[in-house]
């Protein structure tokens, strides 16, 4: 069986200020000025930004640490904890594109304020496109008596960063949504998530 | 027939998507498809014959990811003959009666270039050059780039095939659903970019099904003068049962294609999902019909990463602001590598309107080569004007052409015969649209005759390089009216006449006309409508000039170019805002009024403008910049950095604070490069900041720089991706007695202990100081560095406390540290 990259452009929620207040370490900021200033951020990016994510789904067999699915595994307890009682999974890259890259990297230049701001908003963006994408998955695999579970990235616990080089195989993801792995395994755009969505068979009681 | 001659006169069918058939032949998921060139190469073979039996007359090698991101170049020694003998097998073998010929298939890196990614473009050149090498020394007909999607990428490639062989080279690019390559080019800019480069065909290819394809090959049809490639997917895929299937049939696919070949498609295949079935439906529907001429197209057209600007529709406005000549402040910002001072310039130019941005940085201390490479890299990360390449260094030129995303204009040739050998071969190389000052070893004629005669004979020269006559835009030369009355005559008649007897565009340097006049704008306004009216199709011009933007927003909606007069009606508030001003000054702001509390409060509270003006305020009131500084706006950053580290205020109104100081800070700079003696004393020392390599993170970093700033460091802000030998470079050549380090990712910390290791090694006496997401005081320790700073503020804490632990550990004047 071959693996079928798919691709989608999802449409994002409102922006969350609250949010982007937190990831911009202002909790509770209220002066109008900075407010104003952080308005004009996300007027200015609303048009750059784009959601994009490729995805493939994969059978999952767990082997002690060892995870694999079609044609990869990797070595990690806690994945392999998340995954727990799965049958497969759906492997997904998101980003929401470079225009905000250029945006931090001109106000980086003219204005670390609005960068800061551009930069929280980014954190916000790409939350809600990964939040946004799994929900969307976790009603269209209810039917199928699929239960979604929560996303694990590369990176957390003991899942080794590594583990994104084939991934980003997998996944086409540089051709697919314009997502690339640099030499040091950070992506381009910066505003981009790699995860994993464990799909357990949900028991039928009646 | 060799490929190019076939294609002058004939449809050439390429040929169907390989993946999705290897995959259905067995190629499990994660392998590389290359390595059945050598492993399994009777089934290479099989699927290349029947796309030749099918009526290809192109079947590409299975050599998509050969490159040395991938394999080493002993494997690409072994590969790229291997699949070029599985392409030969396959031509050798078919039944087909059509010319065949064999394509070196090159895909994209999969890494993203500079500045964005990692990937330096030289080495994205060197990559692909050692496959193109490889594979044309092997024997094929013609180089095929395809399914790239980033505009620089593309440059990077067809640049290697370019220096690499002289076989034929199509360049096919993959579009999103926006119609736009991911990293931001529209069709037009693509066409622009590589019909410049000199690629023999160009198109779409994969991503998408032929219907939602047609607008973008609409759009090379319209633009192009070269032939025109159409590869799309069979639509998208999905899985039904466990095999992959694609939701465009070879009905459909092959209609789509066939109207495409009628409306002027010369090159057709498939990509994703397109069996050899999808090509035998497209050749039958085809094969009858006469090919499409392909016509020029005349256009003039310069372009950026993202978007073309095409002369000859409205008026083209090259912002001449990135230019030293006669600027003191611009001249200390280069001279001190001061790159946000020249960004600056470029973004307020394009807020103003330009369509084009022209970069001059000559000046004779810098290394202008280095310089203008850098500018142009910086300035394209950022704006999405195309830029005027404006230098008379030759190095300078090819430096920065190269390092171009897009079709640049280049400013300029004239009709020097030994200007004309060094520019001519740099043009044809990397595209561009030329500047031609109509001008020769005499010098600048008086008469509008002998600057047409020069023209002419720039015409002819071009030509003999291949360049055509739309890839040249001629400056008439204005002169001053000021040293001969006539000067302005002859230039427009000059300028009228190549437009309509020579039929080429026209650029001026309008504001030359009034030198050495009063009032200067007012002539420049008036001379600009003439021109105009005269032909004129670009001007080199200031956008802060009320009167220059005033003329060209009222031209524009007098020619019926600016539909329902709107661009106008955006304009015109500027002039209603600009007339109070002119018949009543503002009044100055008094010394007392620009009190000490004033200009403290200002900053404080975060207001650039007012902060701005109160330090100009001080300075015409005679108080010393530096007094400025330690007076007002130290113990202005200090409120607020104590708020901070106190957490009564929030990052982002320490940044508001930290730019209002920044503004006043530009006006005392301004001031203190009129008044150079009392700059003395003004530097806490140099601090040499970077982003440590492999890392591309640097909005910490910027903050830190900012606040260094505002206390009155001199900071060598080396960027991000930093590598270790710079940073020391960099400590050396300043003797900086301090160094910033910041690294956001695990990954990343390694590159930073080696940066402190070297460090140590030749800069013993430089203090380190880390920070950064993933950093912590024992990270810090275990690295060896000196220091660990939790924020920015802490970073110039510790910067000052350095200072004052060693008289003389700083230059400068330490006792002004509060």
């Amino acid at each position: 069986m071959s693996l079928v990259v798919q691709r989608r452009i999802l449409e994002l929620p409102p922006v969350d200020q609250r949010e982007v207040l937190r990831y911009a370490q202002a909790s509770g900021l209220d002066e109008l000025a900075l407010l104003e200033r952080l308005e004009e951020v996300c007027q200015e990016a609303a048009p750059l930004i784009v959601g994009r994510v490729c995805l493939v789904e994969s059978p999952l067999r767990l082997n002690g640490d060892e995870v694999s699915f079609e044609g990869l595994s990797v070595r990690s307890a806690n994945l392999g904890k998340a995954l727990g009682g799965c049958s497969s999974a759906v492997l997904f890259g998101a980003t929401i594109g470079l225009g905000l890259d250029r945006l931090i990297a001109k106000y980086g230049r003219i204005s670390p304020l609005k960068a800061l701001f551009c930069q929280a908003l980014g954190a916000e963006r790409i939350e809600a496109l990964c939040d946004g994408f799994c929900a969307q998955l976790a009603r269209e695999k209810l039917p199928q008596g699929l239960r979604a579970r929560p996303r694990f990235s590369p990176g957390y616990g003991d899942c080794p960063l590594d583990f994104q080089k084939s991934l980003f195989l997998i996944l086409d993801a540089p051709h697919q949504i314009g997502l690339s792995l640099n030499g040091s395994l950070l992506m381009s755009p910066t505003k981009s998530v790699t995860a994993i969505v464990g799909l357990e068979k949900l028991e039928t009681s009646w | 027939m060799d490929f190019r001659s076939y294609l002058q006169s004939h449809i050439v069918y390429l040929d169907g998507g390989m993946g999705t058939l290897l995959q259905a032949a067995g190629l499990p998921a994660g392998e590389s498809p290359m390595l059945w060139n050598l492993t399994h190469p009777e089934v290479i073979t099989e699927l290349q014959r029947q796309y030749f039996d099918a009526g290809s007359n192109v079947v590409s090698t299975n050599t998509f990811g050969a490159n040395l991101l991938h394999f080493s170049k002993e494997e690409l020694q072994k590969i790229i003959p291997a699949a070029i003998d599985c392409a030969r097998a396959a031509r050798d073998s078919s039944s087909g009666a059509q010319q065949k010929f064999i394509a070196l298939d090159l895909g994209p890196s999969g890494r993203l270039l500079e500045p964005f990614g990692d990937y330096d473009f030289e080495e994205a050149v060197q990559c692909f050059a050692e496959s193109i090498r490889i594979g044309v020394a092997y024997g094929v007909d013609l180089v095929f780039l395809e399914t790239v999607n980033d505009c620089y990428e593309t440059k990077a490639m067809l640049l290697a095939a370019k220096e690499n062989c002289d076989l034929p080279v199509m360049v096919s690019n993959a579009y999103s659903e926006d119609g736009k390559l991911m990293t931001g080019a529209s069709p037009a800019a693509m066409v622009a970019m590589l019909e410049g480069m000199g690629a023999d065909a160009i198109g779409v290819n994969c991503s998408l099904g032929p219907k939602a394809l047609r607008p973008i090959v609409e759009q090379y049809l319209e633009h192009a003068s070269i032939p025109v490639l159409f590869k799309p997917n069979a639509g998208l895929p999905h899985v039904t049962d466990g095999r992959t299937v694609f939701d465009v049939a070879p009905e459909e696919f092959s209609d789509e294609v066939a109207s495409l070949v009628e409306k002027g498609v010369r090159l057709a295949g498939g990509c994703c999902g397109t069996t050899p079935e999808y090509i035998r439906q497209v050749v039958e529907k085809t094969t009858a019909m006469a090919p499409v001429p392909v016509l020029p197209k005349n256009e003039t057209v310069v372009s950026s990463y993202a978007d073309a600007v095409i002369f000859g529709q409205a008026p083209v406005l090259i912002g001449e602001r990135i230019n030293p000549t006669g600027k003191k402040r611009f001249k200390q910002a280069l001279v001190e590598n001061d790159i946000g001072y020249i960004l600056n310039e470029g973004l307020k130019q394009q807020e103003k309107g330009v369509h084009i941005l022209d970069v001059n940085v000559g000046l004779p201390e810098i290394d202008e080569a280095a310089l203008l490479e850098t500018a142009v890299k910086e300035l394209q990360a950022v704006i999405s004007l195309p830029l005027q390449i404006d230098t008379a260094d030759t190095a300078a030129m090819e430096r920065a052409l190269r390092r171009y995303n897009g079709k640049a204009m280049i400013n300029s040739v004239n009709g020097k015969q030994a200007v004309m050998e060094q520019i001519f071969p740099l043009v044809k190389k990397y595209g561009g649209v030329v500047v031609a000052l109509t001008l020769d070893e005499e010098g600048i004629p008086a008469t509008a005759e002998k600057r047409v005669a020069i023209a002419r004979r720039i015409l002819e020269t071009a030509a003999k390089y291949g360049i055509d006559k739309k890839d040249l835009v001629f400056d008439t030369l204005a002169m001053t009216i000021s040293a001969d009355q006539q000067a302005g005559q002859a230039t427009l008649e000059a300028l009228h006449r190549i437009r309509t007897e020579l039929g080429c565009h026209t650029s001026l340097g309008v504001s030359n006309i009034s030198f050495g006049l009063p009032s200067r704008d007012a002539v420049n306004g008036v001379f600009f409508a003439m021109a105009l009216t005269n032909g004129l199709s670009a001007a080199i011009m200031n956008p802060n000039s009320l009167e220059m933007m005033k003329t060209y927003h009222a031209y524009c909606a007098l020619r019926g170019l600016d539909e329902n007069c709107l661009k106008y009606l955006a304009f015109a508030p500027q002039l209603a805002a600009a007339a109070p001003a002119a018949s009543a000054p503002a009044a100055p702001v008094s010394a007392a009024e620009a009190g000490a509390s004033g200009l403290q409060n200002a900053v404080v509270k975060g207001l650039r403008e007012e902060a701005a003006t109160l330090a100009q305020a001080q300075l015409d009131a005679s108080v010393a910049p530096l007094d400025v500084v330690q007076k007002e706006l130290i113990p202005a950053l200090d409120i607020v950095g104590r708020n901070f580290e106190a957490k009564k205020v929030f990052l982002p109104q320490l940044l508001m604070s930290a730019e209002a100081a920044k503004a006043a800070f530009e006006k005392l700079k301004a001031y203190m490069v009129q008044h150079p003696e009392q700059a003395e004393g003004n530097s806490k020392g140099d601090f040499v900041l970077a982003t440590v390599h492999g890392d591309i993170h640097d909005i910490g970093k910027n903050i830190v720089r900012l606040l260094l700033e505002n206390y009155g460091f001199r900071v060598w802000d080396l960027g991000k991706d930093v590598p270790a030998e710079t940073i020391v470079a960099a400590t050396v050549e300043h003797h900086a007695p301090l160094v910033g380090l910041s690294a956001l990712m695990t990954t990343t910390v390694p590159a930073m202990e080696e940066t402190i290791r070297q460090l140590r090694v030749s800069a013993p006496w430089a203090k380190v100081v880390v920070g950064g997401a993933v950093l912590t005081q024992d990270y810090a320790d275990r690295i060896g560095a000196d220091h660990y700073a939790k924020d920015a503020m802490e970073t110039v804490r510790y910067a000052i406390q350095a200072g004052e632990g060693n008289g003389n550990f700083l230059k400068g004047n330490v006792d002004t540290i509060p």
